[in-house]
């Protein structure tokens, strides 16, 4: 089996797989490993990242400096998304309000590996605290499975895509076992000041977590762990792991990585499970919806093959949606039959209900005291080092806080690659031109700090996505409409990450650029952290959620969805890490209850 | 202070420069963008995809006033060797919103400065001496609260980001980087000791 056409499918498949990134991707690597034979559909194109991504390419090398355009959005022409953005020609999505604030922004990538491909690869835990969030506070919902359930999943994560980090040891900021962590890169400056200055305002500055090789992966033992008993596994993912070099300290991950030093579905999670046999990719295959049964079963999944225009069908036994939540939604709401009025899974009409992203917010500012730096290297891992996990939880259970739950704080390097943006602050350099801009701009580079809130948000009536009744995209299907509003309890906590950050630049001997005046200025968009998840929730009963425990839908026994849609809460934890762990645990259930003969 | 008339010559002369940025607009337009998916290992330089629309007088007022702001010193080559121009004329003929929204006040910009140039020193501002350069661009560099001086700031930043984006600009900025290493060591000592730092991670 292989990446091949529509023509090429097998009569029927064990698993049919929509999407390809982080939940299709580990979906695809459990199940294929395991010997059920599967088929992934990826609306875009194939992607080879060891032959296209531009890994030395410099500004000078790239139209406009590489800035972003409508072509190449968020981080320009080297960033690693291919056919995506915020717009997608021919792929448009309605807004319920024409208020800016009620806007929600889609990012979408239609390429093999999806959105892993430009991912920032940080990868946290969910902890304790953010299972049960109700419990705790009273807003929002509790997910039916505590961490233990996910904590052993998350290991298997982080070995299998490698992790680096430590075990900082802090509230709801779970450890990882020993030594499955890799080791964390060292501090930057922009890093160790945070830290230095940080400890005065009791702001806890730590190695981050993120999915990139600091060492080689060790291919002799821990594919044995994650494959117990399944020497063909453990033979390909070993071939596969040998196949990843370790980061060699240069070029930001966002374009992504031709030696496979950083996680993305298509150097990791793809290689071993196409190699197994048991793996077809359809790409150029976009889900439309899915196909049921008499039995109320689904039978497969209808797309269209965007290279011939054709509908097409592929039957298979068992269908899981892992199209990001927006899509997944969006197959869902269009899966209408006499059975399904609704949509499909849809019986609570709780399908659309309850997205959600982060709260982000950033400040930036300039520290004297890092004018003039002897130049050295700052690119590291092409990511963050350090951050600050939520450090406030006793504040907050004292009352002293006046919104709930928390942000994390992201610190990037300093001395990043420049070109295509003017380097200096004109309020800074003013009139400076000649010789003394240039010793200007040499003065002040390496100076500027950025702090960056990821924060969580909880689920509210108000922001959902349904079908548009009139619009539909250049295939003929119907499009979604976005709702979305913020609550205080965002607005309130942007405002503090905010100050957090004036605070600590202040405390650094800088200036902090002007603070936002409202909680509203200072929250970015809807949508714009892309970490939209939830839209169709897991819960403890069929009325009140989409899906159970193991993704399932309560509706349609065979229907999984593997992305982050049914998370029940948005922690301030980038989601990607816990769409896979809980896309591995829903893939041992399938298998497991498929050899039981229940699916 | 500088009186502002202008001859009548020099008036048609920028009005014509203006109208023309005015209609370039529409030719840009049919100008294609690379697309949402152009080949990323490609090396691209001005040109190669959409057409570089500068005339020849801009192009050579460009050149001009970009080495002014990028001469040739210490800290690295002048920006005319690193075609910074034909960079801001790469920015101003493309045809995505941002970069159209920049050509008019560009192209508006550089026919003032010529204008300027004839009336003050009966030149082209090309052919100024190096005190000329300077006589005019004092008048225009701060603060970005007329034309002539947004235009100088906003051609300072497009020249900025083409300068520092090539190996010069990189060395005359103190970047390093971009190249494999075989480990991170983090700042060096006397970069640690500068700012009282001890590196954490061990």
């Amino acid at each position: 089996m292989a990446i091949i056409t529509s023509s090429k499918t097998q009569p029927e498949y064990d698993v049919v797989i929509v999407g390809s990134g982080a939940g299709g991707g580990q979906m695809a690597y459990t199940l294929a490993l395991a010997g059920l034979r599967c088929v992934m559909l990826e609306a875009g194109r194939n992607y080879d990242p060891v032959r296209e991504t531009p890994m030395f390419q410099r500004p000078d090398q790239a139209p406009l400096g590489g800035s972003p355009t409508p072509d190449k959005q968020f981080f320009g022409f080297y960033d690693g998304t291919i056919d995506g953005g915020w717009e997608v020609p021919g792929e448009p999505y309605t807004q319920a309000s024409d208020k800016a604030e009620e806007k929600f922004w889609w990012w979408r990538t239609r390429m093999l590996g999806g959105r892993t491909n430009h991912w920032g690869r940080i990868s946290l835990r969910n902890g304790p605290y953010d299972f049960k969030p109700k419990s705790r506070d009273g807003l929002g919902f509790d997910w039916p499975i505590g961490y233990e359930d996910v904590e052993p999943y998350y290991t298997k994560v982080e070995m299998l895509i490698g992790v680096y980090g430590a075990n900082v040891g802090m509230e709801n900021t779970p450890d990882s076992p020993e030594g499955v962590l890799l080791p964390p890169p060292k501090g930057r400056v922009g890093d160790l000041m945070a830290q230095k200055h940080g400890k005065k305002l009791g702001i806890p500055v730590v190695p981050i977590r993120r999915a990139v090789l600091t060492r080689p992966l060790d291919a002799e033992t821990i594919p044995a762990k994650l494959h117990p008993g399944n020497e063909k596994a453990q033979r390909l993912v070993a071939a596969s792991m040998k196949e990843r070099a370790a980061c060699f300290w240069a070029t930001s991950c966002v374009r992504g990585c031709s030696i496979k030093a950083n996680y993305q579905s298509t150097t990791v999670h793809l290689p071993p499970a196409l190699a197994s046999g048991n793996l077809d990719i359809i790409p150029n295959a976009h889900a439309r919806e899915v196909i049921v049964g008499e039995d109320g079963r689904a039978t497969g999944v209808l797309y269209i093959d965007k290279v011939t225009g054709k509908e097409e069908r592929v039957r298979a036994k068992v269908v899981v949606l892992a199209a990001s939540s927006g899509e997944t939604v969006r197959i869902l709401l269009n899966s209408k039959s006499a059975r399904h009025p609704q949509g499909l899974a849809n019986g609570s009409g709780l399908v659309g209900k309850y997205v959600m992203d982060s709260v982000g917010t950033s400040l930036g500012g300039q520290i004297p005291a890092m004018e003039n730096l002897p130049p050295h290297h700052d690119e590291g891992a092409g990511g963050d080092h350090f951050y600050t996990p939520w450090w406030l939880y006793q504040e907050q259970k004292a009352g002293k806080l006046d919104f709930a739950r928390g942000y994390h704080i992201e610190i990037g390097g300093t001395r990043g690659m420049p070109g295509g943006r003017s380097p200096f602050s004109d309020a800074l350099v003013r009139g400076a031109y000649g010789t003394k801009l240039k010793q200007e701009a040499r003065r002040y580079y390496g100076s500027f700090v950025h702090y960056a809130a990821r924060g969580e948000m909880i689920p509210n009536e108000h922001s959902f996505a349904d079908l548009d009744p009139t619009v539909r995209d250049k295939f003929g299907i119907p499009v979604l409409r976005w709702h979305w509003r913020w609550s205080d309890h965002e607005l309130v906590q942007a405002v503090h990450a905010q100050k957090t950050f004036a605070a600590l630049i202040t405390e650094m001997g800088g200036t902090p650029n002007p603070i936002a005046k409202s909680g509203r200025e200072a929250i970015s968009p809807g949508g714009k952290i892309i970490h939209e998840v939830g839209g169709a929730l897991m819960g403890a009963d069929a009325k009140t959620s989409v899906c159970n425990q193991w993704n399932q839908t309560w509706e349609v026994k065979n229907l999984f969805l593997c992305d982050a849609a049914p998370f029940p809460s948005n922690a301030d934890k980038n989601p990607t890490l816990t769409i896979m762990a809980l896309a591995w645990r829903t893939g041992d259930y399938i298998i497991e209850q498929s050899r039981k003969g229940n699916l | 202070m500088e009186t502002t008339r202008l001859t009548r010559r020099e008036v048609l002369s920028f009005f014509a420069a203006a109208l023309a940025a005015s209609q370039l607009p529409a030719f840009a337009q049919a100008a294609r963008g690379y697309g949402s998916d152009p080949d990323l290992t490609k090396i691209y330089k001005p040109g190669d995809v959409w057409p570089l629309t500068f005339s020849a007088a801009e192009k050579k007022a460009a050149i001009a006033l970009a080495d002014v702001i990028f001469p040739a010193d210490d800290l690295g080559p002048a920006a005319s060797t690193l075609r910074v121009a034909d960079y801001v004329d790469e920015w101003i003929s493309a045809p995505y919103p941002d970069q159209q929204a920049s050509r008019a006040p560009i192209i508006e910009g550089l026919a003032w400065l010529d204008a300027e140039a004839h009336r003050r020193f009966k030149s082209d501002f090309a052919a100024l001496t190096a005190e000329q350069h300077r006589a005019i661009c004092d008048d225009i560099c701060w603060p970005p609260d007329r034309k002539e001086s947004a235009f100088f700031v906003q051609f300072r930043a497009l020249c900025a980001g083409a300068y520092y984006g090539t190996q010069d600009g990189w060395k005359a900025l103190g970047f390093v980087g971009n190249m494999p290493l075989p480990t991170f060591d983090g700042p060096p000592p006397e970069v640690l000791a500068k700012l009282g730092l001890e590196q954490t991670v061990k």
